[in-house]
Formats: C-alpha cells, structure tokens, sequence
C-alpha cells in the first residue's frame, strides 16, 4: 500500500504510523461516556473508513486517510490540521 | 457413527463405503431456545457444551457461509496455555484441559500434538520476563522450564545461536503445549453437536436483530425470519457488523494478520518456536509444510490478505532465527480477519440487552481459545453467571477501567496490540 502525502507525495505506507479511527475528540477534559467512546470504540466498517496516520518517516504531518478497508483501495489523502480530525 | 480402530479396519476391508456424512445439513425452524450467530469453531463449540453440560439442546447455529470457514479454517493451530495475567491464565489453562480431553470426548481425531512450545530470549531482561512468566504459568498449575542455551542446543540445534545481534540466551518451555488439525476442532464440534440435537444451518446470513423492550426476540436472515430467547454473537472477525444491528458500537478494530506455509519437508522442527525479537513464529504440519506467521499488518483492514512489508518481516525474521529454511519454497499465504480489542483480549459478556450474549475480541489469539471459551459461553448462555474460569472476560472493563488484561504491558488503546 502507498500513501500519497499532500506534502511529500506518493510513498511507501513503511514511512506511516497508523493512529487508527479518526474520531472526533470529546470537549471537555473530564472522564464520561463520552470519553470512553472515544478512547474503545468503533465503528469499524468493512467498507469506506477515515483513519489518522502520521507521515512518521518524512514530513511529519498528520494525515487523515479516507480508504477502503476491504480493498484497500486509498480514496483520499487530506492534512489533518485543514482537514479536522 | 462413531470412529474406531475396528471401524477403520472394517471400511478399509469394504472399500469404504460405510462412511456417512458428519453433521446433518439442517433447515432452520422458526423457534429455538437459543440461537448462536457464527458457525466456527467458537460457535460450534458454544453449541456443543450448550448440549453436553446444560442439556440444552433446542439450538440453531447460523452460519453465512460454510462451517469453518473462517479464523478456525486459517491460522497457525498452536494451543498453548503461557499467559501471565489472572484473568487469561485461569482461563487458557481451563482451555488447555479442555483439549487434552477432547479427542476422546469427542470421538474425533484432531491431531492434538503436544509437542511443546519454546518462546526464545535473547538478553537478560527478556530473560527475567520468561522466568516470571513461567512462574505465573507454574502457579496456575501449568507447566514451565526455563531452558538455558546448551539445553536448548540439544533439543533445536539449528538455530543460529551466534547472531551477532540478537544471540539466544535460552528459552521459556511448555511441553503441553504444540498445535491442532484446525479443520478437525470445527468438524469434531460440529458432528458432536449435530448428534445432540443441534441444528447446523449454513448459508444463512443474519440480516437483522429483533429487540423489543429491551430484550431479544430473534433474527431476520436470508433464510427467513427465526425466534429465539437468547441470542449468542459469536462472530470474531465481524463481530463490529452483527453487533450494529442491536444497535450497539463495539471496542473492536478489525487487523489483518498473515500466515505462511512452505512446501512439504521431512520433518526438521519438532516444536513450536517463537523468535523473542521479531515477529515470528513457526511448527511444522504433519504434512510437512512450515506454518509460520507474524504480527498483524498494523492497520484496521477486512481485506483478508496483506501487505509486502509484514511478509518481508517475516521472512527476515525467519532467516534470522533459523538460516536452514531459506532453501525451503514458500507455498502460499494468506491474512485473517482480527478482532482486535484494546487491551488485546477478548470478551465473553452479557451484551447489555435481555437475552443477548456477546463473544468477541479474541485479536491474534483464538485458536487454543476453542474449547474454553465455547465451554464458558455455553455456561454463561444457560446460568446467566459468568464461568469461573472467565470472569476476567468483561465488556465494560475498557469503561471502568477495572480489570484490563493489557499483557502485552502497552496500554489499553488499539493500535497498541
């Protein structure tokens, strides 16, 4: 699998680690359901998904990665800090 | 039917003619006491020990595709019963007793070899971790042996002890431990059920969960709709898909992980054998193919196959550990579907609704869990109580935070496992 970094361009996914789900971070700071959701659990599709990767072994970057997780295909690849995680 | 050696001896002698098929191919009813979504080996075994222990016998195990199909038909076969914390060590050791009475419970050959397993250390710490494990391991009442590096010369002497940059320094023994004909555990589950009165119905996709007032009324499948009073998901690998339709969000991520195997070798390595400083590990069939696997490819994927890099890995692993396979011709591979849970284990849980029972998570690790977590689901479907032997197996924990089962000591957070 390759990424293409907006940054970098296209690279091999060993350049990458994988944060996982990119899901939405609670508001407040104090532990809740809300915080558990965030932290476990998952929708986990067979099918279109959004994860956070971090183009660890080049720009830097946070990335969020639209693909999908039955055929690996990547749709898109967009800047975490312009695309919101 | 029942096998024996006169039975072998009697069909052989008439051309074989005598052999019927194993499980009946059963038509769903409309009505069942419990209903099991998932007919692999967790699912069959959960319906097995539904009829042997409980008595319960008026089960449907659903199946959308063939019996066995799944993780239980593509993983590596080893059983073994080395985990470290309370929680997993009562319960693997459970499961471990469990097989070593299963070939004769159920009158079926599943190639039960106990072999031993040798997890291999390569510097002091690692050293120090082996011995406290295996002492966690002699105090659950399993067995251990801290081997040092001559002992182990003598039992693998084809290992490359002089790497220069991870040397061998001993090894973690259990002798009970070894590998299973996969297949075998589903079909000798399946026919064991069956005989009790089971139904086993494959082709039969789950398209829906019925729910009223808080409690489980049945299923809607591509067979038509089917009654039950409780209602077991026992469907690791798509556990996230079936969950969703009652309507709940599991703490599951679904990983690939790969497995290997080579062509056909006389027989060379007698053990399993676990590389402590990368990620390999590696029996040979009865057959004689090496079975060999790694770690997950690191990234959430239902694509039931994997990347180049992990397989280089792998292979690099390998020659690391062992240089005499690198003549040996790799014959195929393939990826596994994993239900990863944050902590890297599993769950065997009320789900929170009336009747519904949820077993899930088993991440790399569910072949040696068969038998036991069938037999503690089974109890936890007929008493309402957890099984003593897997109280540790808690939905809610990640919520609490009370009674993580994180052995790998990363944290219970899910690119971690």
């Amino acid at each position: 699998m390759r990424l293409g970094c907006p940054v970098c361009g296209e690279r091999d996914r060993r350049e990458f680690y994988y944060q996982g789900a990119a899901v939405a971070r609670p508001e407040g700071d104090a532990w809740g359901l809300d915080w558990d959701d965030y932290l476990h659990n998952r929708d986990n599709p067979a099918g279109v998904t959004r994860d956070l990767w971090q183009h660890e072994q080049g720009c830097g970057a946070w990335l969020i990665v639209t693909r999908d997780t039955v055929s690996h295909e990547v749709l898109d690849v967009a800047l975490a800090a312009e695309a919101g995680a | 039917m029942r096998f024996s050696g006169l039975r072998v001896l009697k069909e052989g002698l008439t051309g074989n003619t005598g052999w019927q098929a194993h499980w009946r191919d059963a038509a769903p009813k409309s009505d069942y006491d419990v209903v099991i979504i998932g007919g692999g080996g967790h699912g069959l075994s959960t319906a097995y020990y539904l009829a042997r222990d409980h008595g319960i016998t008026n089960v449907a195990v659903l199946e959308k595709g063939y019996l066995g199909g799944g993780n239980v038909g593509r993983n590596t076969t080893i059983v073994r019963a080395n985990y470290f914390l309370p929680g997993n060590s009562e319960f693997y050791s459970h499961s471990l007793k469990l097989w070593e009475g299963l070939e004769e419970d159920l009158n079926y050959n599943v190639m039960h070899s106990q072999r031993g397993q040798i997890v291999l250390f390569h510097s002091d710490g690692q050293r120090d971790a082996a011995a406290r494990r295996g002492n966690a391991m002699r105090n659950q009442g399993d067995d251990a042996e801290l081997l040092s590096v001559a002992e182990l010369k003598r039992m693998v002497p084809y290992l490359d002890y002089e790497q220069a940059r991870f040397p061998i320094y001993g090894g973690l023994l259990q002798r009970r431990a070894g590998t299973a004909r996969h297949d075998a555990v589903a079909w000798g589950y399946a026919r064991g059920a069956s005989d009790r009165g089971v139904d086993l119905i494959q082709n039969c996709e789950v398209t829906g969960i019925d729910i009223e007032n808080g409690r489980v009324r049945g299923v809607q499948t591509t067979r038509g709709a089917i009654r039950a009073r409780k209602l077991a998901v026992v469907v690791a690998g798509r556990s996230s898909q079936v969950a969703a339709m009652a309507g709940m969000r599991l703490p599951i991520e679904s990983h690939v992980l790969q497995a290997f195997v080579t062509e056909g070798l006389k027989p060379c390595i007698d053990h399993v054998i676990s590389f402590g400083m990368g990620h390999f590990y590696i029996s040979q069939s009865d057959k004689g193919g090496l079975v060999f696997g790694g770690d997950l490819d690191m990234y959430a994927s239902y694509a039931a196959r994997g990347n180049l890099p992990l397989a280089e890995h792998v292979m690099e692993a390998g020659m690391t550990l062992m240089p005499m396979i690198g003549n040996a011709r790799v014959l195929r591979s393939w990826g596994g579907i994993m239900d990863m849970s944050p902590d890297g284990s599993p769950v065997i849980d009320h789900a929170g609704i009336d009747g519904l029972y949820l077993n899930c998570g088993w991440c790399y690790g569910g072949f040696k869990a068969v038998p036991g977590s069938g037999n503690a689901m089974a109890h936890l479907i007929a008493t309402d109580r957890l099984h003593p032997a897997a109280t540790g197996f808690r939905l809610d924990r990640f919520r609490t935070g009370r009674g993580l089962m994180d052995e790998e000591g990363t944290g219970a957070q899910h690119n971690l496992h």
